[in-house]
């Protein structure tokens, strides 16, 4: 058991003396290190100046620009938006100004109509009671005409009836002084 | 190979933390030429081809409403890009593909190293060093350009009481050269150690008593270890923009 530690612990020490302590301190392969970063780097910069660098930077202006269109135009549609508001309400507002009008216009030649006509109507209604009137006078005076003159004949034919001879102008006289009377 | 084989056999403790870290050739042979294509190169490939996917494939739709991926995209460009403006300035923003270029490169390798059996880039000094040291040169030379002998003004603190200016000069010069050995060390050093003390839990394991608290260790390391490997790129990024105001604006 311990010799073979002491022989792994002489391989270590082989080991340890084929690479130094610090393969970082090895001078003889810093050419070969050197030469291979060299390459590296420019490579890296050249992928990185040529393609990745502006694509990235064009995705990224591109972005912004966009966002800032967006926001732009958001903006725009929003004035739009309450412009269109602002004109819908003008419209309301002159439309219910209108109605109101239309209605009071409306009203008021209705009256104009109605008036006339309640004055065309009150004229004929006088005129027409006017004419009655006229037409019952005539009809009063003509009936007193016929009961004057049924009444004279009564008088007669009941005065003849009583066997007397009936004076005609003394018989209209006294009717006429009882209708009178 | 040898020696695990006999350790798991014995059940006794080999520690290999660092074995992690060797460089390897990725198709066998021991010598390892300037363009060999070792492990490292594998896991930078990796690297290159996780970025394309992220950040080319998962845009390709362009899409107004973003996908999943098309999100951690743009959610990776945002970070960078308000990193770079916030911290180095509006005028900075022509260093954003190589500020975006860095962070990239060191998020994924970090990630990538976390899954198990694979190789971290970002652990080697190697690495961190020549990546520091592109952000120095870059920062010096930048300043230099932009603002001529006035980027020394960076060195001179004006705020302070005059007899103080050269001590504080001195210090400024060291801490300005101090910069690419910390921001290169930070990096590879938190890397490395996070995966060597995971690497150390798990040789514990093979002892059974403890192995219950050894993975709980790894868990919980390994947790930290994804928090780490965010926050270093994040540091390192944060850093090079810093420096990359240093040098736009030097006056202090």
């Amino acid at each position: 058991m311990a010799s073979e530690t002491k022989e792994a612990a002489s391989h270590a020490a082989d080991a340890a003396a084929s690479a130094p302590g610090m393969p970082q301190l090895d001078f003889s392969n810093w050419g070969n290190q050197i030469f291979w970063l060299v390459i590296t780097l420019v490579v890296i910069y050249f992928i990185l100046s040529r393609i990745a660098l502006p694509r990235i930077a064009s995705v990224l202006s591109e972005r912004q620009g966009t966002i800032t269109n967006d926001l732009a135009m958001a903006e725009e549609l929003k004035l739009k938006a309450q412009e269109a508001e602002a004109a819908y309400q003008q419209a309301l507002t002159d439309a219910r100004a209108e109605a109101n009008k239309i209605v009071a216009d409306a009203r008021a030649e209705i009256q104009a109509d109605l008036d006339v006509a309640t004055a065309k109507a009150e004229a004929e209604i006088s005129a027409k009671s006017a004419e009655s009137e006229k037409k019952i006078a005539e009809i009063r005076e003509g009936a007193m005409e016929a009961v004057t003159e049924v009444a004279k004949d009564a008088a007669k034919e009941i005065v003849s009836a009583l066997g007397q001879k009936a004076d005609a102008r003394s018989v209209t006289a006294a009717v006429n002084a009882r209708l009178k009377g | 190979m040898a020696t695990e084989a006999q350790g798991a056999e014995e059940g006794g403790l080999v520690f290999h933390p660092m074995d992690q870290f060797i460089v390897k050739p990725l198709f066998g042979g021991e010598n390892i030429g300037l363009f060999t294509p070792t492990n490292v190169t594998l896991w930078m490939a990796l690297a290159v081809v996780a970025i394309f996917a992220l950040l080319v494939l998962g845009t390709r739709g362009r899409a107004m409403v973003p996908s999943r991926a098309q999100s951690v995209a743009e959610l990776a460009y945002g970070f960078v890009y308000k990193m770079v403006e916030d911290v180095a300035g509006k005028d900075a923003v022509g260093f954003f593909p190589y500020i975006m270029t860095l962070f990239m490169f060191i998020v994924s390798a970090n990630f990538l190293g976390l899954i198990p059996m694979s190789f971290t880039t970002t652990s080697h000094f190697a690495v961190t060093v020549v990546l520091a040291l592109a952000v120095f040169l870059t920062v010096t030379v930048v300043g230099f350009v932009k603002n001529g002998t006035k980027f020394l003004a960076l060195f001179w603190v004006s705020s302070a009481p005059l007899p103080l200016r050269p001590i504080l000069a001195i210090i400024e010069l060291i801490s300005y050269f101090v910069r690419p050995v910390s921001h290169s060390i930070r990096l590879a050093g938190n890397v490395m150690a996070g995966h060597a003390v995971i690497k150390v839990f798990a040789g514990f394991a093979a002892i059974s008593v403890i192995s219950p608290v050894s993975v709980l260790a790894i868990t919980a390391m390994y947790g930290l270890e994804i928090l780490v490997a965010f926050i270093q790129a994040y540091v390192f990024t944060i850093l090079t923009c810093v420096y990359l105001k240093d040098a736009l604006h030097p006056a202090h």
